[in-house]
């Protein structure tokens, strides 16, 4: 890929001659969607950021920037290039980028690697088929109307003739690059691949053991590290004995890391500690273990969530600070209500608590490093490396493994600034492992969320007033020290743009300082905006005397298109829309068993439209979740059975959480350690799961990864009212002695 | 030194008796399809069969598994290769690292019951965490399995 070749200024696609005699087409895309417009450049300054490498023998690969963490993205674009060349899905393979700058934001969060690529992976396709065409007919030497692109070969529509991609590659390389508006993109009935059902292209790996995540990467000659790390966060190592440790078979070498501080703003550092290392995992872990270390805790050793969730109580009962987007009056309103109700919520923190605990594989050589690590952000981890250690960032490489489940956690390069950090040490490659029990006890959590919610109802059951009290440690503290209220980006994930047309609706914010690092989850703050918000309507539809699904509809209000900021203006229709879809495939209003009950929540995020009815069931005082049916409004859609996918898995990531889900600290120190007392939904607690994904191919894609969970705690709980009488406000059920 | 059989071939290792099957497997053997998840038998991630008996190779010494037949993800069996096809056509994965974990608890499975009833599965497989949540998907592809299985044989 070292000469540009081909080079027209109207288009947004260059050639790179191979030296293997294929193509490799890229192109420029950004996560501003007003950039994909055809880039007018030269050939100094043009950086493209995607890439499609046609082979002679018919391959085609697709290089993809964002990571995968099992919400499919390296087959949604590979199927977006695959549609538009008309091509043949089995000579479709995908190879992963490294962290640089040349590929765009590759940041993998806020379920956007779709909204953001799409267009461009489509016009890559319809370019190279457009290429392909074009040396077709000149062989052929008839016109490229004559010529038509078929299950990767091309024909001739008067002779019948066919010449297969590969055999077209080389004369396709010679050729100038269409004109960008001389490429046109399919219609929707046309797709081939896109919204269809398509399998990973990765299942074979998957199901052979033989897809390299970071944990799996070996390197000749590395050591095995595991580090012990302070169970108060910021705590830093006073002294400590390795006698024991050091007579452990395999362990080489102890000594303390100090924790490296980001600047503000940007970056996550690394805690510091004591590492172990050794010549295998095990060796690591025992000589951790057996370590005995005298702690500096630090100022953080005051925090117990018990005490602390009490104080953010007893602030949310006087006014907050006000945050900009109220509207009418609410004093008013309460004074002139015909009824009244309130009530308050909380969720815990929470962990990620993927599958594959974080670990990284570094090798600091001097002058330069390289990294192998299953991160989501493989820039911030380039940027943050070259910083704490001084180095070129064209110095630093970063090799993205497959993720075993991110979920945010992976989108902070804490753990891989370990390794490098200990590599430079030991002057040796080395990969840290992490213990379950240091992923549990040294994440960046879940915030924890109290909010009190107050509203008034007139004679006829209409909503007059809504004030909204809420308080939660901001993720911002992780990046800026004593931010203690919460950013605007957290408060317009559900709370302060909630879809309800109420005429006066007062919001405030009080002050919750963190103590550990806080950081996103999935679905991050709408987690506690869909829980809250959800539970109160339906509190309100009950002191209403009225139907929830009716109430719910009412307080939607009539059609309405909110245009905001982003690309995606908000429709009420189309959440009311997947709000009545659900209702009706749950058949609500049905007679349910003894002891059963139905309940629903609708929420908007990621801008896509969901809406979740659960059914759940009593026996013993026990909750069992027996049905839940979802419905998805995100547009068009890539591969419609990884959406399918997704929307399965948020309802189990919702479920664990709202069962199970609960992160307590008792003076300054995590409680809980591992999947004992950190539990997860299981196969024998999964209940049927029913997704419709609404058919509107003609809408720009959204958000698929994140949306689906923060219906199911609401919806959930929702259920339970109805099966019980029972008010659950508060999370985790087994606090309840539901579980 | 011990030998360990892995999927009927003999890795002669070093390592203490008591390090945990599974890091004799990833960094000794160096077969790194089977998972570390917990380390307390509570995920699944890291089942292995020995002697046809679902193990958590996490909690098991080394010293145990030496001489007896171990069998990971790498390996094949009749009953493998009908769940990976069926896991195929379902579309099981999504980050897909449990899945070495799901594949041999649902070939003990049918190792032992031809014709798992869903309680059977549920029993069966609840010993293994997805955090991705694909439970679903694993329940119908072992049912899936057991009918490529049957049409093969018809």
């Amino acid at each position: 890929m070292n000469k540009i070749q081909n080079l027209s200024r109207r288009s947004f696609v260059k050639v790179f001659g191979l030296a293997s005699g294929g193509i490799l087409l890229g192109c420029t895309a950004s996560g501003n969607k007003k950039a994909f417009i055809p880039i007018v450049t030269d050939e100094n300054s043009f950086t493209p950021n995607l890439f499609i490498n046609i082979q002679k023998d018919g391959n085609i690969t697709l290089i993809a920037s964002r990571s995968e963490m099992g919400q499919g993205i390296r087959t949604s674009l590979a199927s977006a290039i695959a549609d538009e060349m008309e091509a043949d899905w089995k000579y479709i393979s995908v190879s992963q980028a490294t962290g640089d700058e040349k590929y765009g934001n590759q940041n993998t969060d806020g379920s956007r690697s779709v909204r953001t690529m799409l267009e461009p992976m489509r016009k890559m396709g319809a370019t190279a088929k457009k290429m392909l065409i074009t040396a077709a007919a000149n062989k052929w030497q008839v016109s490229e109307n004559d010529c038509i692109a078929v299950n990767h070969h091309v024909i001739n529509t008067n002779s019948e003739e066919k010449i297969f991609f590969g055999d077209l590659v080389e004369a396709a390389a010679g050729l100038e690059i269409p004109d960008a508006k001389n490429i046109a993109l399919k219609e929707t009935k046309d797709f081939n691949y896109i919204g269809k059902t398509l399998k990973s292209v990765d299942l074979k790996d998957f199901t052979h053991g033989t897809a390299i995540y970071g944990i799996d990467k070996r390197i000749p000659n590395m050591k095995f590290a595991a580090i012990a790390r302070c169970p108060v966060t910021f705590g830093s190592v006073k002294s400590f004995d390795s006698t024991t440790s050091k007579s452990i078979a395999g362990v080489e070498k102890i000594f303390s890391m100090d924790r490296m501080v980001p600047p503000t703003g940007k970056f996550f550092g690394m805690l510091g500690g004591v590492a172990v290392i050794a010549n295998n995992t095990w060796a690591a872990f025992q000589g951790k273990e057996n370590l005995e270390i005298e702690w500096d805790l630090g100022a953080n050793r005051d925090y117990t969530t018990q005490s602390y969730n009490q104080k953010i109580s007893d602030r949310l009962e006087s006014n907050g600070k006000l945050v900009p987007g109220s509207r009418g009056n609410v004093a008013t309103a309460f004074d002139d209500s015909y009824q009244m109700i309130e009530a308050t919520y909380h969720i815990p923190h929470l962990v990620h608590a993927p599958m594959e605990v974080p670990n990284a594989t570094a090798w600091f050589q001097g002058d330069s490093c390289e990294v192998w690590a299953p991160v989501q952000d493989p820039q911030t981890v380039r940027s943050e490396i070259a910083h704490f250690f001084n180095l070129e960032i064209e110095k630093v490489t970063v090799h993205v493994t497959f993720l075993g489940g991110g979920f945010g956690r992976k989108s902070k390069s804490d753990f891989v600034v370990e390794a490098v950090a200990v590599s430079k040490e030991i002057n040796a490659p080395v990969q840290v492992v992490w213990t379950r029990e240091d992923d549990i006890r040294h994440s960046f959590y879940h915030s924890t969320c109290t909010q009190h919610i107050k509203g008034s109802l007139d004679k006829n059951g209409q909503v007059t007033g809504w004030l909204h009290r809420v308080a939660f440690p901001s993720i911002v503290s992780s990046f800026k020290p004593l931010s203690d209220y919460a950013s605007g980006f957290e408060l317009g994930q559900g709370f302060i743009n909630n879809p309800y047309q109420i005429p006066n609706f007062r919001f405030e914010n009080a002050k919750a300082e963190a103590q550990i690092r806080i950081g996103w989850m999935r679905s991050v703050i709408h987690i506690h905006s869909g829980f809250g918000i959800n539970s109160f309507v339906d509190e309100l539809a009950a002191k209403a005397g009225k139907d929830p699904l009716a109430f719910h509809l009412d307080l939607l209000g009539k059609d309405q298109v909110e245009k905001g900021k982003s690309d995606f203006p908000f429709e009420s229709r189309r959440l009311k829309n997947v709000l009545t879809t659900v209702t009706q495939k749950a058949n609500w209003g049905k007679k349910l068993p003894e002891g059963h009950g139905l309940g629903f929540a609708v929420h908007y995020s990621f801008y896509s439209y969901v809406a979740t009815v659960v059914e759940v069931s009593t026996n013993d005082d026990k909750i069992k979740v027996e049905n839940i049916w979802t419905a998805i409004d995100c547009g068009l859609v890539l591969n419609k059975d990884n959406v399918i996918n997704q929307l399965e898995g948020a309802a189990i990531f919702g479920m664990s959480l709202t069962m199970f889900g609960k992160i307590t600290t008792e003076e300054g120190a995590i409680v809980q350690s591992n999947y004992h007392d950190y539990p997860m939904t299981r196969m024998k607690d999964t209940p049927n799961i029913d997704i419709t994904v609404i058919d509107n191919m003609e809408t720009a894609p959204t958000g698929v990864g994140e949306p689906g969970v923060p219906l199911i705690a609401p919806a959930i709980c929702n259920a339970i009212f109805k099966a019980t009488g029972k008010r659950i406000r508060s999370l985790p059920l087994a606090d309840h002695g539901l579980v | 030194m011990k030998t360990l059989s892995i999927n009927g071939e003999n890795f002669p290792i070093e390592a203490q008796d008591d390090m945990p099957l599974l890091w004799a497997i990833r960094d000794i053997v160096g077969l790194t399809g089977t998972k570390f998840g917990c380390g307390i038998s509570q995920c699944g991630a890291c089942s292995v069969l020995i002697d046809g008996n679902l193990s958590k190779s996490c909690s098991i010494p080394v010293a145990f598994a030496a001489g007896k037949e171990i069998f990971t993800i790498e390996g094949s069996s009749e009953n493998l290769e009908f769940l990976r096809d069926a896991w195929n056509e379902g579309n099981v994965p999504q980050c897909g690292y449990c899945q070495s974990g799901q594949l041999i608890a649902a070939t003990a499975l049918l190792d032992q019951t031809e014709q798992p009833t869903d309680e059977d599965i549920d029993a069966a497989m609840s010993g293994n965490i997805c955090r991705c949540g694909t439970y679903s998907r694993i329940k119908k592809a072992i049912h899936k399995a057991v009918e490529l299985k049957s049409n093969r044989h018809e």
